[in-house]
């Protein structure tokens, strides 16, 4: 009813929402993320055109995550085929398809779905590759702990300034076939240009899949991962509770020592340490796993710490 | 193109808050397009058109406004020239997407209320 004079006339209001339009997949997107991290199961974003080499990348993944110890998992989103996940399975990338039928990207929905009836939770490394694409999978919060987008040499230097969207969202480009460059008219310094000026964080691994340059830079940024998602697994109460009839007391500090036995070798006197500067603030956060890095970078000391 | 998917959501979206403030009808709505937000003005224009026949957004006009990407410094703010590489030169810290440069946002939705 009309406030002013109670004429019984309608009255026009404006509702102030502010909201974002993909708050709806966001929400889905935190779901995801939080399972992810409760299973202490790296999960991983890889998108880029079609053609750019994804699945190129996964497979020569496989490999090397063997030698690791890794499980790896993966879902595959195409539009019609199941061509890619038949070819991480053969690989050794246990994997399910994801047919999106006219859809151009995946949703937090999607993934959700995907994961059902799949064993991803026993899975250290999860890959959610996505539909071939650098416009529109770039909006989408899958819940992954970061976004790696494949760029390949034959692409042109200039698809970071082209596509600046997809390349900000990036937490790690990888720069792919790179065994073609001699053959090609491309300056890989201009790669690395367009991206700093897309990217504040510029961060590119120059790879070849097929030759296996590069992977050991892959597999290590992998592993730099990995160390913040294994650890809040350890600590998060609830999980604790499930596991842990055997330990009443200060569980923090039982599982960061699980957690340097468990990893042992040269590295984990570094880790622990690391883990106790930076810790407290950041542990379980999305910020830390993209940020982390970038975050020992900036701070110098973090970084050296772990050498 | 995503874009229709977009419309999508912020039409269910419209509605859904319509039918709980009970509203004889909508007059407008308004939304915010960052340039970094991945969404092609134009297009999203005529996904709407497309995608509101049918739904209690049929008649209602869209405004839409555009927001131009704009990055600074986090310590001295001081603003990046456009296509320049993302870290301040005075500060040497990466820069910072000022607000609204990739937003996406359902602002307002004018209605009648009984």
């Amino acid at each position: 009813m009309c406030t002013t004079c109670g004429c019984g006339d309608t009255e026009l209001v404006p509702v102030e929402l502010h909201e974002k339009i993909l708050a709806g997949n966001d929400r889905a997107a935190r779901h995801n993320r939080e399972h992810f991290v409760e299973a202490g199961v790296l999960a991983l974003n890889i998108m880029g055109s079609p053609g750019a080499g994804k699945t190129g990348v996964l497979e020569a993944t496989a490999k090397a995550a063997a030698a690791k110890g890794w499980k790896l998992g993966a879902v595959s989103a195409d539009l019609a085929t199941d061509n890619d996940a038949r070819r991480l399975d053969k690989a050794g990338i246990p994997s399910k398809a994801i047919t999106t039928g006219q859809a151009c990207h995946l949703d937090a929905e999607l993934v959700h779905r995907s994961l059902h009836g799949f064993p991803w939770q026993g899975t250290d490394v999860f890959f959610i590759e996505n539909v071939g694409n650098l416009v529109c999978p770039a909006i989408y919060d899958l819940g992954q702990a970061a976004n790696v987008v494949v760029l390949s040499v034959t692409e042109g230097e200039d698809k970071p300034l082209k596509y600046p969207v997809m390349f900000k969202a990036a937490d790690l480009v990888l720069v792919t076939k790179v065994d073609l460059v001699p053959h090609l008219d491309v300056d890989l310094a201009r790669i690395h240009d367009a991206l700093a000026r897309v990217m504040p964080r510029p961060r590119a691994i120059e790879l070849s899949a097929r030759t296996g340059l590069g992977m050991d830079r892959w597999i290590a940024w992998l592993e730099e991962l990995r160390g913040p998602i294994r650890k809040p697994r350890e600590v998060r109460t609830h999980l604790h509770h499930a596991h842990g009839a055997d330990e009443g007391h200060a569980h923090e500090h039982v599982h960061t020592h699980e957690h340097e036995h468990e990893h042992g070798g040269e590295k984990h006197g570094h880790g622990h340490a690391h883990e106790h500067a930076h810790g407290h603030s950041h542990d379980g956060s999305e910020e830390h796993l993209h940020g982390g890095p970038e975050h020992a970078h900036q701070d110098g000391a973090g970084h050296r710490h772990r050498h | 193109m995503h874009e229709y998917s977009l419309v999508q959501t912020l039409v269910t979206r419209v509605e859904e808050e319509a039918r709980r403030r009970g509203a004889l009808a909508i007059h407008r709505l308004s939304i915010r397009v960052g340039e970094l937000a991945g969404v092609d003005p134009e297009l999203f224009r005529t996904a709407y058109e497309t995608f509101r026949a049918g739904t209690l957004c049929a008649e209602v006009p869209l405004e839409l406004r555009h927001v131009a990407a704009t990055w600074s410094c986090p310590a001295c703010k001081r603003p990046l020239p456009r296509g320049a590489v993302l870290r301040c030169p005075d500060c040497d810290v990466p820069a910072q997407l000022d607000e609204g440069s990739d937003a996406l946002t359902l602002e307002a939705i004018e209605m009648e209320v009984p």
